[in-house]
């Protein structure tokens, strides 16, 4: 049964930092209900299909105790550090880029969830 | 002899250029027992060793001086010491000018400084790659000798240690060089807790209260995305403050009456800031497992964190090499509507062709249109046609100066020779820099650890 489709901005807040050519972003759910359908859904190949292009290879780890994932997104800061050209050559908002990606919200917590900001 | 059940640690500065208010503003505004000063990361490294081959008497935070003059009073006054990695490159002649910041105030007697040093290696590299040390780098396995020529500096992360020897020698001051940013923290703690070296839990859960507040205000409100309209009165913000306790719990907090916000949210967006595998943090003092971190919020502005978990640390420290790669230069230009992306495509085009023509090779010519994909990419999708204005913004990177040079001089001219309504060009000529780039390795400890030193100034 697919749920509401909705972009992870309304369902969690993030952080991203970098360690040479390689950006993290911290994942944290907004509520600890919301965890489990961020760890069921947003998990490394998904994120890898969303930064398709720009990154070239993706890990995953888990924080239940955090309510958070944590990515590290490799080759995604064009050399990273000081040889990056890139605006955001230390990845301070590739957080914001993964807040894009769109997941299911199954429909039991869609009527909270769904656009809270509208 | 007894241990005192909360050590108060406040957060000074979160980087070279934090918000220079802070560090006096903690001392005031409240009762602390220790204010720690992250200045290093990388890249000030690698500025502050190229103001050191410039004048021999620099290379260390010179902010921090002006600092430790306006504080150092209120400092001598209340008791607080003070935990500095502000040394840089030059932690010697750092500590050498707040030690006569101290006599000019009248405090000679009272402030006592622990200089750190044993970091900087650089005099040492020759005889350590003789001695069959590889300095492999960490991300792509290469020998050092690859780039030994280049090297301008190399420093080893330094833990806790030196930090807690200069306590218990009886500084209040204490500067050092590479001592990690977790380390300025678990300094003290182990210091007045008397925390067994090898006791992995309370050493990670150190580390992490180190963590918490390497970075300043991002954990008390600052760059905090959750709910961000909310956190009211950041022109006031409060620093963190860690109030310890022997157990190795602690609560994150900040000074009565400050703006900001100290909640869940804002101490787990730090938890997660430059994170790799949560489950292994590894320092030079111990491995943190981040997975096994508890918090709670306990009243307004106060989060309880618990239940920290460590494992040993390991037999390596990591070093910085840091060498010369080549140069870099980045211009803009604004170019507005109608047409802005297109006019700003054009231009891109037409320089482009110009410095091939003109027989330039780069490494890479990066060209991002600000406002429409320089922080999403194609995510961002595609741009409103009728957007008021984007900037062009073309970097270019070589081994060698000249092509740099070149393109530095070819932005201005598209003013007046390139597509219409363009403006934005007032801070003249993109400036060259040089880039200093970073080979990380790893040391055996003991190749290092017994050339560290503390002295008393």
């Amino acid at each position: 049964m697919p749920g509401t489709r909705i972009q992870l901005r309304y369902l969690a807040h993030a952080r991203s930092g970098d360690k040479g050519d390689t950006a993290n972003v911290g994942l944290i759910a907004l509520a600890p209900e919301l965890y489990p359908v961020l760890e069921a859904q947003v998990t490394a190949k998904r994120v890898a299909r969303h930064f398709k292009g720009m990154v070239s290879g993706v890990e995953r780890f888990e924080l239940p105790n955090l309510t958070a994932l944590n990515f590290l997104l490799h080759g995604a800061l064009d050399g990273g550090g000081t040889l990056s050209l890139k605006t955001d050559a230390q990845g301070k908002v590739f957080s914001t880029a993964l807040l894009r990606m769109e997941i299911d919200l199954p429909r039991k917590l869609a009527n909270r969830w769904r656009n809270r900001d509208e | 002899m007894s241990r005192p059940r909360t050590v108060r640690v406040a957060a000074g500065q979160g980087f070279w250029g934090d918000w220079l208010e802070a560090p006096l503003r903690q001392v005031r505004g409240g009762p602390i027992d220790y204010l720690v000063l992250d200045y290093l990361a990388e890249v000030t490294m690698s500025i502050l060793q190229k103001q050191r081959s410039r004048d021999p008497a620099t290379g260390y935070a010179r902010d921090f001086v002006s600092q430790m003059e306006r504080i150092l009073p209120d400092v001598a006054d209340k008791g607080i010491r003070v935990i500095s990695n502000a040394g840089g490159v030059n932690p010697r002649a750092c500590a050498t000018a707040v030690r006569a910041a101290a006599d000019r105030l009248g405090l000679g007697e009272t402030i006592r400084i622990g200089l750190v040093t044993g970091d900087d290696l650089m005099g040492r590299l020759d005889e350590l790659v003789a001695g069959g040390e590889p300095f492999a780098n960490m991300d792509t396995g290469r020998p050092l000798s690859d780039v030994r020529d280049h090297v301008r500096a190399a420093n080893a992360y330094l833990g806790m240690a030196p930090v807690v020897e200069a306590l218990q020698r009886g500084a209040n001051v204490v500067i050092t060089g590479r001592v990690t940013d977790t380390g300025l923290t678990l300094g003290p703690l182990v210091h007045e807790f008397g925390w067994q070296p090898d006791d992995w839990d309370r050493i990670a859960a150190g580390t992490i209260a180190g963590h918490i507040l390497e970075c300043g205000a991002q954990s008390s409100g600052g760059n905090l995305l959750k709910d961000w309209r909310s956190v009211k009165r950041l022109d006031d913000v409060g620093f963190p403050i860690v109030e310890a306790q022997a157990d190795g719990s602690f609560t994150v907090t900040k000074h009565r009456g400050t703006g900001g916000v100290v909640n869940v949210a804002s101490v787990t967006e730090q938890l997660v800031y430059e994170m790799g595998d949560p489950n292994a943090y590894i320092t030079p003092d111990g491995v943190a497992d981040f997975t096994t971190i508890q918090l709670r919020q306990t009243a307004k502005d106060r989060v309880h964190v618990s239940g920290i978990r460590g494992r040993p640390r390991t037999p390596m420290l990591k070093v910085s090499v840091a060498w010369f790669y080549g140069y870099k230069a980045v211009g803009t230009l604004v170019y507005s509507w109608p047409d802005a992306v297109d006019k700003a495509k054009a231009a891109d085009a037409i320089l482009r062709k110009r410095l091939k023509s003109l027989g330039l090779t780069f490494e890479q010519v990066l060209t991002e249109l600000v406002g429409v994909n320089a922080t999403h990419g194609r995510l961002g999708g595609d741009p409103d046609p009728d957007i008021a204005e984007v900037m062009l913004r073309i970097g270019v990177r070589a081994r060698e100066r000249e092509p740099v040079e070149r393109f530095s001089r070819e932005i201005a001219p598209l003013v007046l020779t390139g597509p219409p309504s363009v403006t934005g060009f007032a801070g003249g000529r993109p400036q060259v820099e040089e880039i200093v780039a970073y080979w990380p390795a790893l040391l055996t400890r003991e190749l290092i650890e017994p050339l560290v030193r503390v002295e008393l100034l």
